[in-house]
């Protein structure tokens, strides 16, 4: 027995989760269809059912922090086989919702195995990087980790599910931490940005500002250079590269006319500026920055948050959470779930940082980029920032495959942090 | 630095997050607008319209319930079209365009669909029309008129325009609000002000609760109730003479200024311009550019004034001391002033001196007075400006300040509006129709019976207006009490009325003498000429009349103005006498004056110019006779379409 061997669960982060569920709650009980609300553990609503899935996620808590802490990792290739099978199993078995098959239904219950697939995931990524002599360096291994990232993505695409796909993104971070460069970061913002920039603004300012770009890239570069005594940099590389963004560009607006499918340029549209159509396409967003605008400061009152209460924002239990949380709790309210959701990723990191064991690092990594992920993603979404992208709010979403998952996923890293004193290879 | 990157994301994610919700919560008040746009239903509630009295507390406007089919199309869920305009009893084409109209206008704000309903075309709609979301009926309050008269000065209430809307942000589309008259002039005191409830509602448009208990919910004030100084009696008395004639009438009490009566020809029933067709008449009345039915004539018709502008070309020579009650002026079938033509004037007596001279209204005899008071001037400008003064004073020349929405100013030239048109230096005779009303003098009817009443009264007058008062309590207006005093001494106007009486008595006039009333006219037949293409043609002379009665307590004076009835007499001094016997002894016993007139029509003159044909004017032997059975016929919308 030595000094680690008592686990210490880290209070902080379970505060934060606590408040999160709490006040997550509280906002789905705010935005509930109902003109009075009955009691409290009504099944018939959606308050009522979160409620209890609550008292189920404090059970799977349980159960996670007194299974023994070295099965995540032994079993995490099995844990990850499951949860394919299981994306694979929907194709057969799946029950379509919205359009969607995503879920199976369990009698009166659907269950949706991509919130879990992604902490199966991360448990793989974790697992298969921090064996001995695997290194993102080695092609063969970068491959490897990629196709156990890749694989569910393509599973979840054709469900449709894009939304819950695009959250994979977020092993880049876990990834660049063990090594993977940033251009592959860096290359996908710019192929964004072009991309983005070229539907809104004339194509010859992109030309200009990409030629600007890279003339002063290259000239700092040759100064770097000279100091250091290297070598001057190949001119032509930089030439390249500017014939390569100009042709992207310039197909960009092709990509975006006859690739992208009506809805996706309808959202993108919408977040752009380039149609303004509140009554129809832009109808969401407008009406979640409506019941954002109507909180003020501090809120207001059950009686008196008209939007929430009137039911003006659709999906606003599930996927548009946030705006119930604004209207309801006010600007202090909305800041505060956004500095809980800044402070839980910054804990993870930290916690991430201080494990003596690489699979609890990466893992904890894998962590703290899907949480990031579904913050940017989903809660740019409501405040009008980015386009509609159909995921939901860690733990204060309506749902309970949602909550389970991402309680999974972030016990579990606390399960191993709480013993990374004793828990080594 | 891999180990700062994520950091460095998730804290300038989230401080742009932060300033995004700042902006969206704290400073973008435009949401908070659009969030009680969306969630706050507001009902309006309209009080009822003021009623409209005549001075003898007769009811002449009063309201009826109507209903109102109004849209809101964001709230528009699918429907059977096809139902819909069966129980609106619309065309297809005519509900897609009405929805497409309330959908420009807004997707949130109520629009009308189908207005004013009667109860009986609102019947089956009550039941079904639930099964049409975002459609629903306002009850709303029309008017409902007592009397088949008097359209033009009580005006007529429309919905209101978008320049309205835009221009006073009491108003929303579909209300209603004056379009002319009196309900245009005292609108804001008709309406009252309109109340409203507000509720919160769901996203389907469903009213949940009062909105916050019902602290923002306004009551409606009721419209206020007007008196107008009209007498019905007279009104539709008045209406009925000039059947078939074209002109306007206005009667006023001259020690008070009120307007006893305001007529103008052609007019029609006010009560087409109400329910279902009311578009349709009111585009037959406004688009009738023949007879110009919509042109109030009383206000708005600026003729030469004729004869009657003698009497204050005699008061004006009195009053500057170039003319003495007893001088004679000889006239010889006319003056001659050294023009090419001279001014002529029919077969009287003369010499005469001022009283005989306004009894037969010789023109040779006010042609040397008009050129004297000019000339008395250093210059004939400076001459022409007294003259000026003195007969601006009487309220001619520029607008009276009545109270009613329409008028011209008529015109009285000064000295800088003959040096402006004129070269060289000008003298008296250049201008010397002013001498007997005809040249560049112009007037309006209310101008000419404010004139009357000023003489009436001997040197004063009110500011003609319309009302009497308001719920019942008299107005106490400065404006309306207040003497305006012309710049006549008033001794100078006993000879002049003496004159005006004895036009009665023996001169022009003599044929229309009402037993037992004292009256004192003027006469005027007044040239006049239209242009038809392009070509001005010389018609037939208007028939003018101005009186007061009774001569030494005057309780009325009016100006009779008849377009194209040839002289004074034959038309507009039998109205004016058969008016004042109605008013002063409230029977008619000249019947055979109300004959003629009920018997005889100027419809063939007036359509003498769009003959196409040659056509004499100012004919001898009045053609209007026409069966007696066809008197009394009033002008039906439709015939106004004609």
């Amino acid at each position: 027995m030595g000094i680690g061997d008592k686990p210490r669960y880290d209070p902080w982060t379970i505060l934060i989760y606590m408040g999160l569920v709490v006040m997550g709650w509280f906002s789905i009980y705010s935005a509930a269809p109902v003109v009075e609300h009955g009691s409290l553990l009504d099944m018939e609503m959606v308050y009522g059912k979160q409620l209890l899935w609550i008292g189920m996620a404090l059970f799977l808590i349980v159960i996670i922090l007194a299974i023994e802490v070295k099965f995540y990792e032994r079993f995490a290739g099995l844990i990850y086989i499951i949860a394919l099978i299981s994306l694979i199993g929907l194709f057969v078995f799946g029950k379509e919702i919205n359009g969607a098959v995503s879920w199976y239904g369990i009698g009166p219950m659907t269950l949706q195995p991509s919130e879990f697939a992604k902490c199966a995931t991360a448990l793989a990524v974790a697992k298969y990087l921090s064996q001995l002599n695997v290194s993102l360096k080695n092609p063969k291994d970068f491959m490897i980790v990629a196709g156990i990232i890749l694989l569910p993505m393509l599973l979840i695409i054709p469900q449709p599910d894009p939304g819950s796909a695009l959250v994979y993104a977020a092993f880049f971070f876990a990834l660049h931490r063990e090594g993977l460069s940033l251009w592959y970061l860096s290359l996908g913002v710019i192929a964004l940005a072009l991309f983005l920039g070229s539907l809104v603004i004339s194509i010859w300012w992109i030309f200009l500002i990409v030629v600007a770009v890279l003339a002063l890239m290259y000239t700092l570069s040759r100064k770097r250079n000279h100091k250091k005594r290297l070598p001057k940099p190949n001119p032509y590389v930089y030439i390249i590269a500017g014939i390569v963004c100009m042709g992207y560009s310039l197909s960009s607006s092709y990509i975006f006319e006859n690739v992208l499918k009506d809805r996706h340029r309808n959202r993108i549209n919408i977040v752009l500026g380039r149609v303004e159509d509140d009554a129809g396409i832009g109808y969401n967003i407008n009406q979640s920055e409506i019941a954002l605008g109507n909180g003020g400061w501090t809120g207001k009152s059950l009686s008196e948050a008209t939007q929430t209460r009137g039911g003006y924002v659709p999906e606003q239990h599930t996927d548009f959470v946030f705006s119930a949380v604004g209207e309801v709790s006010g600007f202090l309210g909305a800041t505060l779930v956004i500095v809980f959701f800044m402070l839980l990723i910054y804990r993870i990191i930290i916690m991430a940082e201080r494990q003596r064991n690489q699979f609890a690092r990466i893992y904890g990594y894998g962590v703290a980029g899907i949480f990031f992920l579904h913050f940017f993603v989903n809660i740019g979404m409501v405040i009008g920032l980015l386009p509609t992208v159909g995921i939901p709010l860690p733990f204060m979403s309506y749902g309970g495959s949602g909550l389970w998952g991402f309680t999974i996923l972030l016990f579990i890293f606390v399960k191993l942090d709480a013993h990374r004193m004793s828990y080594d290879h | 630095m891999k180990k700062l990157l994520l950091l460095f994301i998730v804290t300038l994610v989230g401080c742009i997050y932060i300033g995004r919700l700042f902006y969206l919560q704290i400073l973008s008040d435009d949401l908070k607008v659009q969030a009680e746009n969306n969630a706050v239903k507001t009902v309006y509630e309209y009080p009822e319209r003021g009623f409209i009295y005549d001075r003898n507390g007769e009811l002449m406007v009063a309201n009826q319930v109507a209903y109102d089919v109004m849209i809101i199309p964001n709230e528009v869920k699918e429907f059977d079209t096809l139902q819909l305009c069966q129980l609106l009893q619309i065309k297809k084409e005519h509900l897609s365009k009405k929805i497409a109209d309330a959908k420009h206008w807004s997707w949130r704000k109520p629009s009308v669909v189908i207005p004013q309903l009667t109860q009986l075309e609102y019947a089956p709609l009550q039941e079904k029309l639930r099964k049409f979301p975002g459609f629903y009926i306002q009850r709303r309050s029309l008017r409902k008129y007592m009397v088949d008269h008097s359209a033009s000065v009580l005006g007529y209430i429309r919905e209101v325009n978008q320049a309205k809307i835009e221009q006073d942000d009491y108003y929303q589309l579909g209300d209603l609000a004056g379009k002319s008259g009196i309900e245009l002039q005292y609108e804001e005191e008709l309406r009252g002000e309109k109340g409203y409830k507000k509720y919160t509602r769901d996203h389907f448009g469903r009213a949940i609760k009062p909105y916050k208990e019902g602290s923002q919910n306004l009551d409606p004030v009721a419209g206020t109730d007007l008196t107008v100084t009209l007498d019905t009696e007279l009104q539709a008395y008045a209406e009925q003479l000039m059947v078939n004639k074209r002109g306007g009438i206005v009667a006023i009490q001259p020690k008070t200024g009120e307007i006893l009566s305001l007529v103008t020809a052609p007019n029609y029933d006010p009560s087409i311009l109400m329910g279902r067709d009311r578009s349709k008449n009111i585009n037959a009345i406004i688009r009738d550019s023949v007879r110009l039915p919509n042109v109030n004539r009383a206000l708005q018709a600026q003729y030469s004034p004729g004869s009657p502008f003698k009497v204050i070309n005699a008061l004006v020579g009195l009053q500057e001391g170039v003319v003495s009650t007893s001088e004679r002026f000889r006239c010889n079938h006319g003056y001659d002033y050294g023009g090419r033509k001279k001014l002529g004037c029919h077969a009287h007596a003369s010499p005469l001196a001022m009283e005989k001279g306004i009894a037969e209204s010789c023109n040779s005899y006010f042609a040397q007075v008009y050129r004297r008071i000019i000339e008395k001037g250093d210059t004939s400008a400076e001459g022409m400006d007294t003259w000026n003064k003195h007969v601006t004073s009487f309220g001619l020349g520029n607008f009276l300040g009545y109270d009613l929405p329409v008028g011209l100013p008529g015109r009285i030239p000064d000295g800088d509006y003959y040096n402006a048109r004129t070269k060289y230096k000008w003298y008296a005779p250049m201008t010397i129709s002013n001498a007997i009303g005809q040249g560049e003098v112009a007037t309006t009817p209310i101008q000419l019976a404010n004139m009357t009443a000023a003489i009436a009264n001997r040197g004063y007058y009110y500011t003609p207006h319309i009302i009497k008062a308001m719920n019942g309590k008299p107005i106490n207006d400065p404006k309306y009490t207040e003497k305006h005093f012309t710049t006549i001494d008033p001794q100078h106007f006993e000879p002049v009325i003496e004159g005006m009486n004895e036009v009665y008595n023996s001169g022009t006039a003599k044929w229309v003498q009402v037993p037992g009333i004292e009256i004192c006219g003027k006469t005027g037949t007044v040239e006049n000429k239209t242009k038809i293409d392009g070509k001005t043609v010389q018609l037939t002379d208007h028939s003018v009349f101005i009186a007061f009665a009774p001569k030494d307590d005057p309780q009325i004076a009016l100006a009779v103005f008849i377009e194209n009835g040839y002289w004074g007499s034959r038309y507009a001094a039998k109205i004016a006498s058969l008016l004042i016997e109605k008013h002063i002894k409230g029977e008619i016993t000249r019947t055979d004056l109300e004959n003629y007139l009920m018997t005889h029509s100027l419809e063939y003159e007036y359509a003498k110019p769009y003959s196409g044909k040659e056509f004499k004017i100012n004919e001898a032997i009045d053609n209007g006779l026409i069966k007696p059975g066809d008197s009394l016929h009033r002008p039906d919308p439709n015939d106004i379409l004609k």
